[in-house]
C-alpha cells in the first residue's frame, strides 16, 4: 500500500509524537508513505472563518500536486483532512470552479485520488489483522478511551466511513492491540479546537470535562486521532488527577515493541511512563 | 418605543450564502443542546437562527456567538432539518467583516495571524503566528509558560520554512470572496 502523504503544519512541530510514530507504524506495517512535495498548509479554521474562496484554494493546490502520482491522500490531521476532502468534493462536483483552479494552478483534475485520514487506512480490515499479527507487546490491562473529537467523523455526507454518533473503529484498533476499550459517551464531544489561544477558558473547561469523563469511565489513558485534541487535553487540563493523552499510533507502536517509543513519551506535558509501564 | 431594525431578506441572502436551509428551521434547539461552545455564546445557536429567521441583521452580526462557533460539526449532524450551522456562521462572519461590524478582536487577531503565516511561507510557522497573534491581540502576556513549556520540548520550532511554490500559494490570496484573504 502506497499513499501520498499530506502531513500538515502540525506533524513536524506541536503534533511532533504523532508524527514520529506515524513513520514508524507505517514502517512496521508495510503502509508507504510518500510526502506530497511541496504542501501548503490547508488554512485550518482560520480561513474558513474570514475568506471562503481562500478556504477552498488553499487546500486545492495540495489535491492538485496529488493528481501526477494518483496516489489516495492521507492526511494524520482531522482538520486538514477535511479541509482538502472539501476541496476536492467542490472540483468534482462545481466544474467552472475546477477548470479556475486548473488554470491557475496548472494541473489536470483525474478524480483518482481519493482523500482519506490516517485512522480510515489504519482501521481496514485487513490492516486491523496485520496490525493483530505484528503486535508482540499485547497492551493488556490498558483501558483506553478513544477520543474522536469533532471533525474526524463529520459531517457523515463528507467522511462516512464510521459513526458520526457512536464511532468504533479507534476501540477495534485499540482491542487488536490488546487493549481494553473502554465506554464513555464523549468520545465525539469537541475540545474547543482554536479557540485555545483566543479563549483558552472555554478549551480548559471542556478539556477537562473530557479528561475527567474519560477517568470516571475507567480509562488510564485517552486515545486520540488530532495534533490539536492532543495538545488541548495534554495542556490544558485543570484538574488534580490528569490523564495522559497519546496518538493511537503511539499506543500501536508501543504494542509492536518498536524502538523510540520513550522519545515519544518525552513529548508529552502530563507524562504517560508511569501508567505504561504497568501495561504488559 | 424601541425601533427594532428588521431586514427581511437577510434570512434569505443567509441561506443562500451559506447554501443551508435555514428558513427550514422549527427551534428544536437540538443544536444548542448538543454545541460545546453555546454556554459562552451571548445568543445559543438555535436562537442565532431565529434571529436570521426574524431578519435581525444587526443583532445577529454584532454577536459574540458568530465569532465562537468552532465548526465542530455537531449539530449538522443531528439537526432533524438538516441544516449545518457551522457553514451559516461562517457567512454570518463574512457578513459582519463586510459591512464593518467590530470583530470579537482575540479570535479575528488569531485568524488573521494564522493567515499571514501561511502567506509568509506557505504553511503556518507557529512562532512567528503567535508573536503576531499577542501584537494582534494585545495580549501578550498569557500562556507565556505553556509557550516555554512546548519549546522546551522542542515543539516549536525557531526557524520558519518556506515551500518552493509560495508565489503560487499568495497567488491564491488574491481575489478571497471577502476581500480579507487579500488584507497586507
Ligand atoms: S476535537 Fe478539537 S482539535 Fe480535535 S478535531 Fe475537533 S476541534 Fe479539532
Ligand atoms: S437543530 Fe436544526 S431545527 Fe433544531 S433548532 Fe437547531 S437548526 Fe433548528
Ligand atoms: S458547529 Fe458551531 S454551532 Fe454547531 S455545535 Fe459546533 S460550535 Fe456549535
Amino acid at each position: 500500500m502506497k499513499y501520498a502523504y499530506y502531513p500538515g503544519c502540525t506533524i513536524g512541530t506541536t503534533a511532533v509524537e504523532f508524527g514520529l510514530s506515524t513513520d514508524a507504524v507505517c514502517e512496521a506495517l508495510g503502509v508507504e508513505l510518500a510526502e506530497l512535495e511541496d504542501w501548503n498548509c490547508c488554512g485550518a479554521s482560520s480561513a474558513h472563518s474570514l475568506d471562503h474562496e481562500l478556504a477552498l484554494r488553499l487546500p486545492a493546490r495540495n489535491v492538485a500536486l496529488a493528481q501526477k502520482d494518483g496516489l489516495d491522500i492521507v492526511a494524520p490531521c482531522p482538520a486538514c483532512y477535511q479541509h482538502v476532502l472539501v476541496a476536492d468534493m467542490k472540483l468534482r462536483g462545481d466544474l467552472a470552479w475546477r477548470q479556475e483552479m486548473e488554470a491557475l494552478l496548472g494541473f489536470t483534475y483525474t478524480g483518482q485520488p481519493r482523500v482519506r485520514h490516517l485512522l480510515e487506512v489504519l482501521t481496514e480490515p485487513e490492516v486491523i489483522e496485520a496490525v493483530r499479527r505484528r503486535v508482540t507487546r499485547p497492551l493488556k490491562g490498558l483501558r483506553v478511551a478513544s477520543y474522536y473529537g469533532c471533525v474526524l467523523v463529520r459531517p457523515p455526507e463528507f467522511t462516512g466511513w464510521d459513526d458520526p454518533e457512536h464511532p468504533t473503529r479507534m476501540d477495534r484498533l485499540m482491542a487488536a492491540l490488546g487493549a481494553e476499550p473502554v465506554e464513555w459517551s464523549y468520545k465525539v464531544d469537541c475540545c474547543g479546537a482554536s479557540l485555545s489561544l483566543s479563549r483558552s477558558g472555554v478549551v480548559v473547561t471542556l478539556s477537562s470535562r473530557l479528561a475527567q469523563e474519560a477517568q470516571e469511565a475507567g480509562a488510564d489513558v485517552i486515545a486520540c486521532a488530532c495534533g490539536m485534541c492532543q495538545i488541548n487535553l495534554d495542556t490544558r487540563q485543570n484538574l488534580e488527577k490528569k490523564i495522559p493523552v497519546l496518538y493511537f499510533t503511539e499506543l500501536m507502536g508501543l504494542a509492536f515493541g518498536l524502538p523510540g517509543v520513550e522519545k515519544w513519551w518525552g513529548k508529552h506535558m502530563i507524562d504517560p511512563r508511569p501508567v505504561l509501564q504497568r501495561v504488559g | 418605543m424601541t425601533v427594532v431594525a428588521i431586514e427581511p431578506s437577510f434570512s434569505r441572502a443567509v441561506q443562500e450564502r451559506s447554501g443551508e436551509p435555514v428558513l427550514r428551521c422549527y427551534f428544536c434547539q437540538k443544536c444548542s443542546a448538543g454545541c460545546p461552545v453555546a454556554f459562552v455564546m451571548d445568543y445559543k445557536p438555535a436562537q442565532v437562527i431565529r434571529l436570521v429567521q426574524l431578519g435581525r441583521k444587526e443583532k445577529v452580526l454584532s454577536s459574540s456567538a458568530i465569532w465562537l462557533c468552532v465548526g465542530c460539526e455537531a449539530c449538522g449532524t443531528r439537526c432533524p432539518n438538516h441544516i449545518r450551522l457551522a457553514p451559516m456562521f461562517d457567512t454570518l462572519r463574512y457578513m459582519a467583516l463586510e459591512e464593518g461590524y467590530k470583530p470579537d478582536p482575540m479570535v479575528y487577531a488569531l485568524h488573521r495571524s494564522f493567515l499571514d503565516s501561511i502567506r509568509l511561507w506557505g504553511r503556518v510557522h507557529e512562532l512567528s503566528m503567535l508573536m503576531e497573534y499577542k501584537l494582534l491581540s494585545r495580549d501578550l502576556f498569557s500562556d507565556l509558560g505553556m509557550g516555554l513549556g512546548l519549546i522546551l520540548k522542542g515543539k516549536i520550532s525557531f526557524l520558519p520554512e518556506r515551500i518552493r511554490g509560495v508565489s503560487e500559494v499568495r497567488r491564491l490570496y488574491q481575489k478571497g470572496d471577502t476581500g480579507e484573504g487579500g488584507h497586507q
